[in-house]
């Protein structure tokens, strides 16, 4: 069977142009908390996720709707809410993380599908199988600490479909667990769906120095001419000991596309791509290459080689945790 | 309110771990969760110690329960985690691969590290079993008295972070192993020499985290000298103190002088200042705009940001 592609779209626009380049599935978020790439000027509002899904059905592709940051204490009923939403406009599964969200969406919303979100951390087959038996989950989106032969293992113990992401950003830390955010900005992704935000983020140039801040704690630091990275906490420069440098990750971004074919092998169902931030350009060429890549393992032709280089924006490339010296 | 004394998070000695659960039995706290929170490596170091101290420290009348690890990955681990079940003292679940493993009827704590952002969450805990719950400590004080006024229904008791660097992030890499040059497998326990964790500044050279293998700390301490009497009046029923290697019995009987109010809100942090003073304190998380802030004065009524 081919490996199901599954690709962001963080407006209606992006949605299209990624079913057009012919994603099977697309997942987008409404424009509100509730969803983990709470950015201004990003996600759908109820009108637009209601054609953005008929648009894809009519094209023959699935769309999941990720309700994935963690309900805030007194206000449930808004991500409540963004489920019953999601039922209605049609959606094919949602993407969920919180217990009590999914203990709710299973009680209330028994035939929408649920998917377990990578905000879950679920690392191991016991806990993926827990949530399978309690929420009815049908899919789990593995967090990126596991190699491959850790998710052929949990594979060959649970009966869960298993997602996992091969192009985009790439968190250092189990995802749904880390709070460095909301230390250094008060906003953090498991409360607010934004990592780093751009609101906090100040840049200053002296004398040919270019410091880039996030909530007044110096991330880079780089000569003028040099690329700037965007100031992504755990993927800043900093000192400990003796040493200096990029002590949690460099400025990456993960490409596993030479790993699809042990992917499979793993027994991967869907192969998630990051990006709901991205252009419709963007999100359209990477669709068209991992699509490519896809039905060439399905029909035992060579997979293209090196497609998605460019589109990294001269960032370094990683495999991340797939590879185990990663870690 | 209670004390808790939460799991060491670092990488001790087995004589050290277990001459701090010994002076432990001596110290006016109420709680005591022990056991490996951080890293499944460091467990055979001194797991042959565990059941001396929890049998001590309820001799000495604490309550006392074992925590899990916060990320369950290996087999190891998994085996690890089904086992704590059967240690007879009660789990503290720090990654719901712990609930799995145990018997359908029994009654568990959970750690900060399990996501409690929300009522729906803690009555589903609490349908499971969960008898008391340390929230995670980036909640603001407003999620707090909503979360403490719903436990109060369910019969759930509920703490909060009280004092130490705070739990921000865990990770399948190891920091101390890649800032050696080694990856984790090969780690040499590199996090042995830091047992309180080891500074992490930025490229100006402010104090910002602090890394302790696996797992990614606060450089600040979190310190509730001033929220105390607003987290009591919410309905909170203990403060979780975060072991560290030096003045932790002090620091145990700081926290019990505040509650009791032979203290006034301020002269604890001046204390722990003043035994410290390279350290530096937030409180930013309860009351604040961010996590690392710190407010000099107490907050008069329950506010949310």
């Amino acid at each position: 069977m081919v490996m199901e592609i599954v690709c962001p779209a963080g407006t209606p626009a992006a949605l299209r142009a990624a079913v057009k380049a012919g994603a099977h599935t697309v997942y987008c978020g409404f424009n509100d908390e509730t969803n983990a790439r709470n950015f201004p000027g990003l996600n759908f509002n109820r009108n637009e996720m209601r054609a953005g899904i008929a648009f894809a059905h009519e094209h023959g592709s699935k769309v999941l709707v990720a309700i994935n940051t963690f309900p805030r204490a007194g206000d449930e009923a808004i991500w409540q809410r963004a489920i019953g939403d999601a039922e209605i406009c049609g959606a094919d599964a949602v993407i969920l993380a919180d217990p009590g969200l999914l203990d709710y969406a299973t009680r209330t919303h028994p035939r929408l599908r649920r998917h377990l979100s990578v905000q879950a951390a679920a690392a191991n087959a016991d806990v993926i199988n827990f949530y399978a038996e309690t929420f009815g989950v049908k899919r789990v989106v593995l967090p990126r600490v596991l190699s491959v032969p850790e998710i052929a293992a949990i594979n060959s113990e649970t009966d869960v479909e298993t997602e996992v992401f091969v192009f985009g950003g790439l968190c250092v830390m189990a995802e749904g667990r880390c709070s460095m955010s909301s230390y250094a900005t008060g906003l953090s992704p498991n409360m607010n769906g934004v990592c780093s935000p751009a609101s906090h983020v100040e840049y200053r140039e002296d004398q040919g120095v270019l410091d880039a801040r996030l909530g007044g704690y110096l991330i880079h630091r780089v000569e003028r001419g040099e690329p700037a990275p965007y100031p992504t906490l755990c993927k800043g420069c900093f000192s400990a000991g003796e040493k200096a440098g990029h002590l949690f990750e460099d400025p990456v971004s993960l490409n596993a596309e030479k790993l699809i074919p042990q992917l499979q092998k793993a027994g991967v169902t869907a192969l998630k791509i990051e990006g709901r931030q991205r252009s419709k350009s963007y999100v359209a060429q990477v669709v068209r290459n991992f699509r490519m890549a896809v039905d060439a393992l399905d029909a035992g032709r060579p997979m293209p080689e090196g497609m998605l280089a460019r589109l990294s924006e001269g960032q370094a490339m990683t495999t991340g945790a797939y590879k185990k010296t990663w870690r | 309110m209670e004390l808790t004394v939460g799991p060491n998070q670092f990488f001790w000695p087995a004589d050290t771990w277990s001459a701090f659960y010994d002076d432990l039995t001596r110290s006016p706290v109420n709680h005591v969760v022990l056991g490996e929170l951080v890293c499944s490596k460091r467990l055979p170091f001194y797991q042959d110690r565990i059941p001396d101290a929890i049998s001590n420290l309820i001799e000495a009348g604490k309550d006392v329960a074992l925590t899990s690890l916060a990320l369950v990955t290996l087999k190891r681990e998994r085996k690890l985690t089904a086992e704590l079940a059967e240690m007879g003292v009660m789990v503290e679940v720090n990654d719901l691969t712990a609930l799995t493993h145990l018997p359908r009827d029994c009654e568990f704590s959970v750690g900060p590290l399990v996501n409690v952002y929300n009522e729906g969450t803690l009555r589903w805990l609490a349908s499971r079993g969960a008898r008391r719950v340390c929230l995670p400590p980036e909640l603001p004080i407003g999620s707090v008295a909503v979360l403490a006024a719903t436990a109060a229904e369910l019969g759930v008791a509920i703490e909060v972070w009280g004092h130490g660097r705070l739990p921000l992030a865990i990770s399948g890499r190891c920091y101390h192993a890649r800032l050696h040059g080694r990856t984790k497998d090969n780690c040499q326990f590199a996090c042995e020499d830091d047992p309180d964790g080891l500074d992490v500044l930025t490229g100006d050279g402010k104090p910002f985290m602090a890394m302790n293998g696996v797992q990614t700390l606060s450089d600040s301490y979190a310190c509730t000298d001033h929220q105390i009497d607003l987290l009591r009046s919410v309905g909170v029923s203990a403060l979780r103190l975060s072991p560290q290697s030096r003045g932790f019995t002090r620091l145990c009987q700081l926290y019990r002088q505040r509650i009791d109010q032979d203290l006034a809100a301020g002269d604890l942090a001046t204390e722990v200042r003043a035994a410290s003073a390279d350290i530096r304190l937030s409180d930013g998380f309860l009351t604040g705009a961010y996590g690392a802030e710190w407010s000099e004065t107490s907050p008069q009524s329950t506010t949310s940001r």
